[in-house]
């Protein structure tokens, strides 16, 4: 595929804004991830139900 | 059954967490074949070249950066009116993915625009208005992270959210307002005429589908962290009451 004298700009469209939405994604499993063990560390030392 | 109901963050945890992968599957099915087929399998275009490609990524990002802000919007007017607190937590999850959608629409618009326009940035009505609904997300998150009192953090943001829609509606409809500005009209239309052709039509749909699917599903990913991180501050109040 010959993206022309436009390869530098299309190329560089596309890798940053897929870095930006995978970032966004890392970001968003990582806090529910550590937010869900939080959660269920004080539960259980409270013997109340995982949420 | 009625749509309160999920206003209830138990019921609204045990729907989204039939939902979530599905949503997040579909997702990830349609953005890879939207943006595969756009950027693999489109012809260059006449007056743009290759940058044609960008559609795929600037239009929909653009779009998704003025709809979080309507549904962050809605969420808060729900707030404000009914106090159901899952609305106030969605509308704080939405704004982190509305802000990234506003930065790819900014940062693909501005490559873009070098080649095209002569210059990475203009002071046109649309870019105008999209830089200063940027900052409002910024001032939306940056206020709830200053309030420690959650309620009055989600009245505060509710009314940056009404205040700032000004500007959310703004760049979706600055060219219409103002004939001026080096950025052009609507990609897509109802009259068949006016939006783009055929070929870059379809996967553009593909793309838009993919990007409203992605946001879904990371708001409701988000909105169960927030409920969860709610649930946890109040269990961890009592420990240190008791």
């Amino acid at each position: 595929m010959d993206l022309g004298k436009y390869a530098q700009v299309v190329l560089w469209s596309y890798a940053g804004a897929i870095a930006l939405i995978l970032a966004l994604i890392m970001l968003s499993l990582w806090q529910a991830a550590i937010t869900r063990r939080a959660l269920r560390e004080v539960e259980d030392r409270q013997g109340k139900p995982n949420g | 059954m009625s749509i309160w109901e999920y206003a209830n963050p138990k019921k609204f945890m045990q729907t989204s967490g039939t939902v979530l992968p599905w949503v997040s599957a579909l997702a990830a099915i349609c953005l890879i074949i939207g943006l595969t087929w756009g950027f693999f399998f489109t012809p260059d275009a006449v007056n743009f070249g290759a940058t044609v490609k960008i559609i795929y990524l600037h239009v929909p990002s653009a779009m998704m950066a003025i709809n979080a802000w309507v549904m962050m919007l809605i969420a808060s007017l729900i707030w404000l009116i009914r106090r159901h607190h899952v609305s106030a937590l969605a509308a704080k999850a939405a704004a982190p993915v509305g802000l990234t959608m506003t930065l790819i629409a900014l940062l693909t618009g501005a490559i873009w625009g070098q080649p095209m326009w002569g210059t990475w940035w203009a002071w046109d009505p649309r870019l105008t208005s999209f830089l200063i609904l940027t900052l409002f997300y910024l001032g939306y998150l940056a206020l709830w992270q200053a309030v420690d009192n959650p309620d009055t953090a989600a009245d505060l943001t509710s009314v940056l959210c009404i205040v700032g829609s000004v500007f959310a509606l703004l760049s979706r409809y600055a060219v219409n307002f103002w004939n001026q500005g080096l950025h052009q009209g609507a990609s897509l239309s109802m009259d068949a005429k006016d939006h783009v052709s055929n070929i870059y039509y379809i996967p553009l749909l593909i793309s838009i589908a993919g990007f409203i699917l992605l946001f879904l599903s990371l708001v409701l990913l988000r909105t169960r962290t927030e409920i969860r991180s709610r649930r946890l501050a109040v269990l961890l109040l009592r420990e240190r009451m008791a």
